[in-house]
């Protein structure tokens, strides 16, 4: 079979992708027919480049979803075919099996593998862990920024100082030190998961509590099956059979994370906390001075109250736009590992990965490093552009 | 003034302090000193002979003694080995116990001994380190004034079209991490079967003599990242200034626009971004790790992934201290610099 | 060519400016014409909204990006500014007409120096030298009466105070001796004491330089004070123009007239002659009814009529340049008397509930928060040995210039913090020093507070029903969600708002309303003692009234005392029955209403009626106005807190004031004052406002 021209190549891949534009056009379609009614969400189809980098987001999205169900994928994204070694994007299989997909459409790399399905299915990693790691960095930014702005003093100074000490440290030294097979085996990162995961609970606990707290009929099972449910989830994640920290037998353990994941989703949030304590911090500063706050410490509201239903609502705004760079950070810390080969297993489709990879023959051989470079680049300029897009919407009227 | 300058640099040593002493912790724990007693001896060591080998030299103390052994404030261990010489972390090879000193650390200048480069870790700094300087004083003034023209052309007219270009530029280059534009980078200039072949791909020979065509794409690459990132800051604080009354009360005394964003505005805008500047340093220096593993340039960055990856604990510590003391210092001139720059600050 | 002009200074015709949103177009001024006459100052007043900067900034062609002048013209000097180049308005601006707006700080640069700032004016329009165009600032900061003008030009905005800031922005503007002065709400930001020399200040400067005046304001007695001319803008148009005399005592508009009643002039009286507020709303820019802007709030609508067509402004007969936009100007009786609502009896005051005994409040601060070692403080007194007693249905009105410590006494009585001396009994229980935290829910409920800032007072997130619902909720008031939905909407009712407000968000709701509901909040647990914070000083005139009655009547009815924290000596006067004045922490003057306003006076107390602009042409005020500002806190002077900027302190012998604080004097009746001046001193003082006989 002759090799596919770049016209074909593209139609082809455009295809592959219909599952996706088709949920795109949907999404779309829906959210500006009611965007009256959906808030800040809805204004941001107002604004031209929001809505861009939100279909940038959603494209990966949609992708690393429907990638996990196998759907737009031409091939496995681990196994090699033999003669498709660093061959071009359209290049034909050799022997193609029944049913299989006669292309590799942007060509094969060193180890013969589909460059286009390993892109596909790195989305799904990024999708996956990037905003569930900004989540977690941003439970724990709130949960320790909120009392250092709201009290201020010492606890402030304290708490201010091991921001600084993070943030002084060089990300890259950080995660040479933390995401080593060495420090696995100490269990480190297991003992500092057990640390970072347990701050959603007290969050959502405090956040309950100080709502319902007038009422202990409601306050308490709520507050029993709340907690129930998130400490079970808490310790499925945390404890792992073999490891440092396995608290749970094994038949109540929901799920495990593979070691690597977890080094690599830990210090993720680690490095991200400081800013995002910083940033809450600066805001409960500002809030704390409105007279609504005065208002509530009148009336003999607890601190708890006052920082998670007065302060938190109102810094809401910066804090959406933050959320959206800061997935865009992680996208990019993500790859920094894949990048260094430290965390994800050598052979994982991720995009850093990827690049590490296909770099070494990027002299000769462009494809394998340029397609996952391109899509990091688009998903991370997607979440840019939508922080603005964001931003400037909440500024207005 | 003085006194605030002692009092940040007291903080400064207290977070130098605990840094160092965590990375320290960090690269002497079991498993590590377990890999380094068998990458020193042999593969094959028995427990037993790893155990032994730590406790020859030292590694077996408490951390906190340890550190301050490496630090210089304690006194250094020193083993008598069952042939009754006695060996120490002080003690040259060939060199009489009596005539060491007792105390080596880093105070003392004494930085330990690299097992990857074979060679003293103070002497291997110091040379990586000038390296990565001529790398970064390039970056430096290709970033920072382009990123100030940057922002500032965009932030005085907000909204306008060259507002919307300029500022989709930015975006687009922070988007793009190191390791991403650095690949597309070499791809379309330097590849040798579609590029445009105008630089070179590797800047392993800038070492020696850096040219245009060895050094661009590295310096460009770090550049590009930084650049967005503090044209985006220019600009939103420019575009800030540029709505404030004092610049309506400006425009109504008559100054033309060219002058109200010359000597009105400009100083009050680059309040934010001078600061951003200055602690973007813990970041350049991933962008330093990156590109210079990406385009071989054997400096600073590249000696931090050796020594981690090859598990050298006295050279990954000494980068750990020096890096640390740099992001360190320029908090400090940070906050030095915006107390200058901001009269409502430096007075009362 | 300039010079020989000796028509209208500036002059605009039947402007309309709009300003384009993403929604809609936003008609902000329309067919507004007025007049300014060389050497002529003429007054711009109405609510906040009612377009009144829109105007100015039209006049200064600098209306942003979305702003646009849509018809008419802007006449300066004969010169349509409308079409002007940019280059050529470059050169009026600063020059020929100058602006001078409501926040001093904000107005100049802070990374500048004042010297340049004004240095740059004569330099950009005259081409002076350094040496001259410093001559000349030298020179103007003299006359802006600054002291010490050389080291004033040295130094950066920020190390001046808002006073003498509003002083640099004022001689900023006359840096070029323009031929008009535009001057929006010049001292809004600033305290009474200061306003009144500022705005002394700017009337003399206009007259030494024969400036023409542009002077917008929300303050009609401001007005009277510094214009010759007065137009009334609502909702975007000039309602009613003319010279002070005719538009004050000869009003022809029902909204000048309606304004006029909803403002405390002396001789109102809470029981006896109560203000009138204006019913409904101020519309919205683009939500303006039919025909006649004002019909839906005016009492002499008369449907198909005024609805039916737009409105044209129209002369007055008789008067100077008079005219009014009313159809039935001519028809209505302008002298009948108001309709004498509803009198009502004036509460007994009952028992006490409330008693502060030599109350101290002093607060460490580090005296420099950047540079200073640990350890390094001083002692800021906020409250010195505060007295007093207030009983049930009594209101205490307290008040002073920024500073002067009220929000400090406030927060101690709410328990937010604790006193550092002497006692607060409530109901003869000690709670000076029971943090809120400690006190139990009935003692937190008995006393609230309605805040000042309507914009700050509710959460931005949260419905109006929901906030109610969890004060009623922390003060254990009903035992289910349904009770005390019940028991929020009939505290909505109290407060005469529509129970639909209850799912509204704060953003949807006016200022007015805003603070309606603070009030309902504030009231959910009963509250015996409600300390109002300026609860009205941010709102509109014709709302402040309706505010301020809603007030009165909940404390009539639930027999509350209310300690009513003002600056504004107008609105004390209406409704207080006792009163309290302040300074810098002291308690300088206490006694009823009537001992306070009438001589003896406390010297401050005497500066700050003076201080006040009163909107009545009857009124005659003793003109005092204080030199300087208020000292600081953290720096108060020695000896008598106001022996700074007192007049009377030479009359005390041996230099008293400087080294003693004054004691407390009771002059009888529970009238104190915190004074050195002998008794002869003290009876030999004249009333400082009289009414003229009509
Ligand atoms: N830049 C703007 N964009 C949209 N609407 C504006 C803008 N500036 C003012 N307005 C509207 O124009 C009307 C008049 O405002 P303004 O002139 O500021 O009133 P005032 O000075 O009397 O308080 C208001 O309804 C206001 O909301
Ligand atoms: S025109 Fe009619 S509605 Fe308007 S002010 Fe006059 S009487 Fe009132
Ligand atoms: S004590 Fe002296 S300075 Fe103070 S108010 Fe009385 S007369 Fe004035
Ligand atoms: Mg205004």
């Amino acid at each position: 079979m002759e090799p596919l021209s770049w016209f074909e190549i593209i139609t082809r891949v455009l295809l592959q992708f219909m599952p996706v534009w088709i949920s795109l056009i949907a999404l779309f379609t829906l959210s500006i027919v009611y965007k009256r009614r959906l808030g800040l969400y809805g204004k941001l189809f107002d604004s031209t480049i929001g809505m861009i980098g939100f279909a940038l987001v959603m494209f990966w999205v949609f992708t690393g979803i429907f990638g996990a169900l196998d759907m737009i994928i031409t091939h496995d994204p681990l196994s090699q075919l033999s003669g498709m070694k660093n061959k071009l994007p359209g290049t034909p299989l050799p022997r193609p099996d029944e049913g299989q997909y006669p292309y590799y459409l942007f060509g094969g790399d060193n180890l013969a593998r589909d460059v286009f399905s390993r892109m596909v299915k790195g989305a799904w990693i990024v999708v996956q862990i990037a905003p569930l790691a900004t989540l977690f960095a941003f439970m724990v930014g709130i949960t320790l920024g909120l009392p250092a702005g709201y009290y201020g003093g010492r606890l402030d100074t304290l708490l201010s100082f091991f921001a600084n000490l993070i943030l002084a440290f060089p990300v890259i030294l950080l995660f040479y030190l933390l995401v080593t097979p060495e420090i696995v085996e100490t269990g480190i990162p297991s003992y500092m998961a057990t640390v970072l995961f347990v701050f959603p609970l007290i969050f959502v606990g405090v956040l309950l509590n100080s709502r319902y707290k007038t009422q202990p009929k409601v306050r308490t099972p709520l507050l029993f099956a709340v907690l129930g449910i998130l400490g079970w989830l808490y310790l499925s994640l945390i404890s792992e059979a073999g490891s440092k920290v396995s608290v749970l037998p094994g038949f109540l353990d929901l799920f495990d994370i593979p070691a690597g994941i977890l080094v690599v989703f830990v210090s993720v949030v680690f490095v991200n906390s400081p800013t995002v304590f910083r940033i809450v911090r600066g805001l409960a500063m500002d809030i704390k001075t409105r007279d609504y706050v005065a208002a509530a410490q009148t009336r003999g509201e607890g601190p708890w109250y006052i920082m998670l239903w007065e302060i938190l609502p109102n810094a809401r705004g910066p804090l959406i736009v933050d959320f959206c760079l800061r997935i865009g950070y992680t996208t990019i810390l993500l790859g920094t590992l894949g990048f260094f080969g430290l965390g994800l297993s050598p052979e994982s489709p991720d995009w850093g990965t990827t690049i590490n990879d296909g770099r070494r023959l990027l002299q000769i051989y462009l494809h394998p490093a340029i397609v996952p470079a391109v899509a990091l680049l688009s998903m991370v300029l997607g979440l840019n552009l939508l922080a603005d897009g964001l931003r400037e919407e909440s500024l207005r009227d | 003034m003085g006194l605030f300058i002692l009092r940040r640099v007291g903080v400064m040593i207290l977070t130098g302090l605990c840094l160092t002493f965590l990375v320290f912790s960090l690269t002497n724990l079991y498993p590590n000193l377990e890999k380094l007693a068998k990458t020193q001896g042999n593969f094959r060591m028995s427990d037993a002979e790893v155990t032994s080998y730590l406790e020859r030299n030292g590694y077996l103390q408490p951390m906190i003694v340890k550190y301050g052994e490496w630090l210089g404030v304690v006194p250094s261990y020193r083993h008598e080995n069952s042939d009754g010489t006695i060996q120490g972390r002080c003690i040259q090879p060939g060199q009489a116990p009596e005539d060491a000193p007792h105390f080596c650390g880093v105070l003392q200048g004494y930085w330990g001994f690299s097992t990857v480069f074979k060679d003293e870790v103070g002497s291997i700094i110091a040379t990586r380190l000038g390296l990565t300087g001529k790398l970064m004083l390039w970056v430096m003034l290709l970033m920072v004034p382009s990123a100030l023209i940057l922002g500032v052309l965009s932030g005085m007219r907000e909204g306008s079209k060259m507002d919307r270009t300029l500022s989709t530029i930015s975006i687009t280059t922070t988007a793009t991490p190191e390791y991403v534009s650095g690949v597309i980078l070499i791809a379309v200039f330097a590849s040798s079967t579609v590029g445009l072949k105008w630089f070179k791909g590797t800047a392993t020979s800038a070492m020696e003599s850096a040219n245009f065509e060895n050094f661009f794409l590295p310096v460009l690459t770090i550049s590009l990242y930084g650049m967005g990132y503090i044209a985006r800051m220019t600009r939103a604080s420019m575009a800030e200034v540029m709505t404030a009354q004092y610049i309506r009360t400006a425009r109504l005394k008559g100054v033309s626009f060219g002058n109200i964003v010359v000597k009105h505005a400009l100083r009050n805008a680059l309040i934010a971004p001078f600061t951003v500047i200055m602690l973007q340093f813990p970041w350049l220096l991933n962008g330093v790790v990156i590109v210079e593993t990406l385009f071989n340039y054997k400096g600073f960055g590249w000696t931090l992934v050796q020594a981690a990856s090859n598990n050298d604990i006295e050279l990954l510590l000494g980068v750990s201290v020096v890096s640390v003391f740099v992001v360190l210092v320029t908090q400090l001139i940070s906050d030095i610099g915006y107390v200058y720059l901001n009269p409502r600050i430096s007075v009362s | 060519m300039t010079d020989s002009y000796d028509g209208p200074i500036l002059e605009i015709d039947q402007l309309s400016i709009s300003f384009f949103t993403r929604l809609r177009e936003i008609p902000a001024v329309m067919d507004f014409s007025v007049k300014v006459m060389p050497g002529e100052a003429v007054g711009l007043v109405g609510e906040s909204g009612c377009g009144k900067s829109t105007v100015a900034l039209g006049v200064m062609q600098d209306l942003g990006k979305n702003g646009r002048i849509v018809d008419g013209s802007i006449k300066f000097k004969g010169r349509n500014l409308n079409e002007m180049s940019q280059e050529e308005l470059r050169q009026i601006r600063g020059s020929e007409i100058a602006m001078i707006y409501q926040e001093p700080m904000a107005s100049l640069n802070p990374a500048m120096k004042i010297g340049k700032q004004l240095m740059e004016v004569p330099m950009i329009h005259r081409g002076s030298s350094e040496k001259e165009a410093y001559d000349r600032a030298l020179q103007v900061v003299t006359d802006v009466k600054l002291p010490d003008p050389k080291r004033i030009l040295d130094s950066y905005p920020h190390q001046l105070s808002g006073g003498q800031q509003q002083r640099i922005v004022i001689a900023m503007a006359l840096m070029a001796e323009p031929s008009l002065l535009i001057l929006d709400e010049p001292t809004t930001a600033l305290d009474v004491t200061v306003e009144a020399a500022v705005v002394e200040l700017v009337k003399e400067l206009g007259k030494k330089y024969g400036t023409s005046m542009l002077f917008i304001s929300h303050n009609l007695g401001l007005v009277l004070e510094t214009c010759d001319r007065i137009c009334v803008m609502y909702s975007g148009e000039a309602v009613e123009r003319g010279s002070i005399k005719d538009v004050f005592d000869e009003m022809q508009h029902p909204y000048t007239q309606a304004l006029f009643r909803s403002i405390p002039l002396p001789g109102a009286d809470k029981n006896a002659a109560p203000l009138r507020a204006i019913p409904g709303n101020f519309p919205l820019p683009h939500e303006r009814p039919p025909g006649c802007n004002f019909g839906p709030r005016c009492d002499y609508f008369e449907a198909g009529r005024c609805d039916a067509q737009d409105i044209p402004m129209q002369p007055v007969p008789g008067n100077d340049r008079h005219a009014t936009r009313c159809l039935k100007f001519q028809e209505i009786d302008w002298n009948a008397p108001l309709a004498k609502s509803d009198i009502t009896e004036k509460p007994e005051p009952g028992r006490v509930v409330l008693k502060m005994d030599d109350l101290k409040k002093y607060y460490e601060v580090a005296a420099n928060a950047l540079f200073g070692k640990r350890g390094d403080t001083k002692v800021v007194k906020a409250n010195e040995t505060l007295s007093f007693e207030a009983r049930e249905s009594e209101t205490l009105a307290i008040v002073g210039e920024s500073g002067c410590g009220k929000s400090t006494f406030a927060k101690v009585l709410m328990g937010l913090e604790t006193a550092t001396e002497g006692q607060i009994l409530l109901d003869n229980r000690n709670i000076e020093s029971t943090a809120i935290e400690d006190r139990d829910t009935q003692t937190v409920a008995d006393v609230q507070m309605v805040f000042q800032n309507p914009f700050d007072t509710l959460n931005p997130s949260m419905t109006v029903g929901r906030q109610i619902i969890r004060a009623l909720e922390v003060f254990g008031i009903g035992n289910s969600d349904g009770e005390r939905r019940k028991r929020m909407l009939q505290l909505l009712d109290l407060v005469k708002l529509p129970r639909a407000f209850a799912d509204r968000m704060p953003r949807q709701l006016s200022g007015g309303q805003k603070q309606r509901v603070g009030i309902a909040r504030a009231f959910a647990g009963n509250a015996r003692i409600v300390v109002a914070d300026e609860p009205v000083s941010a709102l509109d005139v014709s709302v402040q009234a309706a505010v301020t009655d809603l007030l009165m009547e909940i404390q009539r009815e639930q027999k509350t005392t209310l300690l009513f924290i003002s600056h504004d000596l107008s609105i004390v006067r209406y409704l207080a029955d006792r009163v309290m004045v302040m300074y810098l922490g002291h308690v300088v003057e206490l006694g009823s209403t009537d001992q306070v306003f009438s001589p003896p006076y406390h010297p401050y107390t005497e500066a700050l009626l003076s201080a006040v602009p009163i909107a009545d042409t009857r009124v005659k005020k003793k003109h005092i106005v204080l030199e300087g500002d208020i000292p600081s806190a953290m720096n108060p002077p020695s000896g008598c807190p106001f022996q700074t900027r007192c007049r009377w302190k030479s009359q005390v012998p041996g230099g008293l004031c400087e080294k003693e604080v004054p004691p407390v004097r009771q002059l009888g009746d529970g009238h104190q004052v915190k004074c050195h001046l002998s008794d002869a001193e003290l009876a030999s003082m004249e009333p400082v406002i009289q009414i003229a006989a009509e």
